[in-house]
């Protein structure tokens, strides 16, 4: 579907010209394009061309936007303008809202995000298993109660959010730092081809752009743009997951964080936005409360048992949760080691408890 | 005159038969050995001119050719010089030669004309039987072992003269026993599973793995028992039967490593982690057994399994799979019987500290355990957790009595006999060796079982392999129990040993 007028098209293949311009002005220290993606055309050129105005005006002169239209078509892009009306409402709230959003996947997932309530779900790309395990759950949890789960398709708590969403049933929306037909990490194509097939994948820049550092933070915001909360599960400080954080905080969205253990680096960030007032999350219940009041919307699988099946696991289930090994859980429960492994054999059986790594077990997030 | 002597060479562990022709001719003095000999058997002219000369015997001064049949194999090693010397002594009429067309023999000789031991005599009598051959020579110290090949008349010789005067019938060597220990003789102690305190867990890993030859991966922290526990495995284990203390005894004789006597124990070797493919299942340009090899029947345990070399644990495939090596040289193709236990062992992650003092991420997690994969864990059954046990537990008087390893070892073999009975006729013997398909015809599962492990298998993403797997142990749990029929307990611990789950983790 391309919906999109040619003076956004313009700039928006303007933009991708300038790219490498941008990336060598900002330096090393600094990543985030700090206004100058809501500078008009002229004054861009002027702030980021420099030497080569002339060649840059000559590029701008030579493009045929008509073709690059017909050439978005012909590969099966999605583009839509800001003067479109399939362009995400929320994101005209951003002081810069990217002129044209370039999109793989399905285009019906556009009209979703114009009625329905989106959750931004970010972290870090280095998350311990506490951290993937719950953003795995929160992932499915929402995506099964049919709220869009937008994240960045970045290693570690992005790209598990993604998956829970995706096994949840529910609609996943990437928003990358390439254009969206680039598979960044690589590592990731599978998880990217799911995303794009179930849900969509979104890009600032056009097709078949590679990613800069400054447009990661410049993604950041259309991440916090389009969604109600932004939750960050595990972030170190400082992070990008923060960078996100402090945009939808501008924007005057739910700012919410996942508590983590006060010892561990990766969630002094999240620690952090929750001592500055960010909303703590211990469920999927608490994302869905601050979307739609207390009690609107249920998880599908809140109802599920949280008792374990006989009350003689209780006691297993409880040594379990402290990390303790098989045979000091043995010794706590009095049980002999084969009766604690068929224990939790039936816990993790009956999803009470998942593997956390070799021959350890956690408990399952909810 | 010409004369041919029956011998025996190492064809890695398989004895492969050698015939030595001397010819003896008039004309300039030379000696011609011809036949593919290695260095060692062109030395053997020095060693048996002098010792026939020490001997009182006489070196002739003619023309002597001697050739090593067949002749396109390649022969290696000292224990060509007895049949040499008496060939020789065949084809230049000093000895008869009638007594030589049905016996084979082999041996190693000293200058003085004695009789040194040689390798692989246990493999030399078992060829010999098997060629048809009435009677073998030997060195002394190899005829013990080398009578422990029954149907065939085994000779003990001294020295070289000695050998004469029989030929001669001019003497009679001593009856040889058999090196089998004799029934009042204690068996040699083994270490005891008593002595470990704590570790249950894996005790009770250990014992699942003895019963159904399951292999195992113990999952702990430097210095918390994992190589204690393991050395304690072969006391476990069922003892061998005869025919495989035989083989034991063959692999072991060949590699130069056994003692002379029957092997009474079940093998357990402990190669280091820098250990080469090579090393790990045999190699070299004149192929020799290696550590799988050596563990033959009984326990290989590989510490520190992630630092292992990738080739070394790629090699293992075959071995794992098939119970042997194979390995090809030039025209020709070994074969080593590689038929053990493995144990591998490795820390919980890269920074090895316990529980929540652990800082690694999901992403060194992941690497670690995809350093862990390959054709070993595909054919782990169970993975145990060795905690390190509190200083508390381990000096504190025992209240109860310590599991003791003939305890244990009974309910093992106990747990076999089920298996030798059920599994009879299907070419197996226990059940870590049944292969996917027979999992699922050997193992039945009642409705209500059935339907639960389904459930669960959706519910924990079970990959196929990991659900034979599964059932494999839950069977010999069972068989542990001394019951037919699978209860929901059995899966439930088998579960719980499973390797396969952490795909999620490692994403």
């Amino acid at each position: 579907m391309i919906d999109a007028c040619d003076a956004c098209l313009r700039r928006a293949f303007l933009l991708a010209y300038l790219a490498p311009r941008i990336a060598g002005l900002l330096g090393a220290g600094d990543r985030r394009a700090h206004g100058l993606l809501a500078l008009p055309e002229d004054a861009l050129l002027k702030a980021t061309a420099g030497k080569r105005l002339g060649e840059a005006l000559g590029f701008l002169e030579s493009l045929e936007v008509d073709r690059r239209r017909e050439g978005l078509a012909a590969g099966g892009h999605v583009a839509v303008c800001r003067h479109a009306q399939p362009y995400p409402p929320l994101l005209h709230e951003l002081a810069d809202p990217p002129a044209v959003l370039f999109g793989a996947g399905r285009a019906e997932v556009l009209a979703l995000l114009a009625d329905e309530p989106a959750v931004t779900v970010v972290g870090t790309r280095r998350a311990s298993p506490y951290g993937t395990e719950v953003a795995y759950a929160l992932g499915r949890g929402l995506g099964a109660a049919g709220v869009p789960v937008v994240s960045g398709l970045a290693l570690g708590v992005d790209g598990t959010a993604h998956r829970g969403c995706l096994d949840g049933g529910g609609v996943p929306v990437a928003v990358v730092a390439s254009g969206a037909d680039v598979i960044y990490p690589r590592r990731h194509r599978s998880l990217y081809e799911r995303v794009r097939d179930t849900g969509l994948v979104l890009a600032e820049l056009p097709p078949g752009t590679e990613p800069y550092r400054w447009s990661f933070p410049a993604r950041n915001r259309i991440m916090a743009g389009l969604a109600q909360v932004t939750l960050v599960v595990e972030a170190a400080d400082p992070s990008g997951s923060l960078i996100t954080a402090e945009f939808a905080k501008d924007l005057g969205r739910c700012v919410a964080a996942v508590p983590g253990r006060v010892t561990s680096s990766v969630a002094r960030g999240t620690n952090n936005l929750l001592k500055d007032g960010a909303t703590p999350i211990s469920g999927t219940e608490d994302v869905l409360d601050e979307l739609f009041g207390v009690g609107a919307r249920v998880a599908p699988e809140s109802g599920r048992a949280r008792v374990p099946p006989e009350p003689a696991l209780a006691g297993v289930l409880e040594a379990a949760e402290g990390g303790d090994s098989v045979e000091a859980i043995a010794r706590a429960t009095g049980k002999t080691a084969a009766e604690t492994r068929a224990a939790l054999g039936r816990l993790e059986a009956e999803g009470f408890l998942v593997r956390r790594d070799l021959g350890g077990w956690e408990r399952a997030a909810w | 005159m010409l004369a041919a002597v029956a011998t025996f060479a190492l064809e890695g562990v398989r004895p492969q038969e050698v015939t030595v022709e001397v010819d003896v001719r008039r004309g300039l003095p030379t000696f011609t050995l011809v036949g593919l000999p290695d260095r060692a058997i062109r030395e053997s002219r020095e060693r048996v001119r002098a010792a026939l000369l020490n001997s009182g015997l006489d070196f002739p001064q003619k023309r002597l050719t001697v050739n090593l049949a067949p002749a396109h194999v390649r022969k290696a090693g000292p224990s060509f010089d007895l049949a040499i010397a008496v060939g020789l002594l065949a084809a230049s009429g000093q000895v008869p030669s009638e007594g030589l067309t049905d016996c084979a023999l082999a041996g190693e000789l000293s200058l003085s004309g004695e009789l040194r031991p040689v390798r692989g005599a246990l493999n030399a009598a078992l060829g010999a039987r098997r060629a048809g051959y009435r009677r073998v020579l030997v060195p002394e110290a190899n005829a013990p072992e080398a009578a422990l090949v029954e149907g065939i008349e085994v000779s003990a010789i001294p020295s070289l003269f000695h050998l004469a005067e029989l030929l001669h019938n001019r003497w009679t060597p001593e009856p040889t026993q058999p090196a089998v220990p004799g029934p009042d003789e204690p068996a040699p102690e083994a270490p005891d599973l008593a002595d470990v305190r704590g570790q249950d867990d894996a005790k009770r890993a250990l014992e699942i793995a003895a019963a159904g030859g399951h292999n195992l991966l113990m999952v702990g922290p430097p210095g918390a028992g994992k190589t204690m526990l393991a050395r304690r495995l072969p006391g476990i284990l069922p003892p061998p039967s005869f025919e495989e203390a035989l083989e034991i005894t063959q692999v072991h004789s060949a590699a130069g490593i056994g003692n002379g006597r029957l092997a009474t124990q079940r093998p357990f070797r402990a190669p280091h982690h820098t250990i080469s493919a090579q090393g790990l299942v045999g190699g070299g340009a004149r192929p020799m057994p290696g550590e799988m090899t050596l563990a033959h029947r009984g326990v290989l345990f590989l510490d520190e399994l992630p630092e292992l070399a990738r080739s070394a644990v790629d090699a293992l495939r075959q071995p794992l799979e098939e119970g042997r090596v194979e390995i090809t040289r030039g025209q020709r193709t070994l074969e080593f019987p590689a038929n053990a236990i493995v144990i591998a062992a490795c820390n919980r992650c890269p920074c090895a500290r316990a529980g929540d003092r652990c800082s690694c991420t999901t992403l060194e997690l992941g690497r670690y355990q995809r350093r862990l994969s390959g054709p070993l864990v595909d054919r782990i059954d169970l993975v145990c957790q060795v905690a390190a046990v509190p200083t508390a537990q381990l000096v504190e008087a025992s209240g109860a009595r310590p599991v003791r390893s003939v305890d244990v070892r009974a309910r093992v073999v106990a747990a076999r006999q089920r298996q030798l009975v059920r599994l009879a006729g299907t070419g197996v013997l226990c059940n870590g060796d049944m292969d996917g398909r027979l999992t699922r015809s050997q193992v039945p599962l009642e409705a209500t079982v059935a339907g639960r492990l389904l459930a669960v298998r959706d519910r924990i993403a079970l990959s196929g392999r990991g659900h034979d797997r599964v059932l494999r142990v839950a069977r010999t749990i069972a068989d542990l129990d001394g019951r037919d029929l699978l209860r929901g307990g059995d899966l439930d611990e088998a579960l719980s040993y499973r390797l396969d789950a952490w795909q999620r983790v490692a994403a």
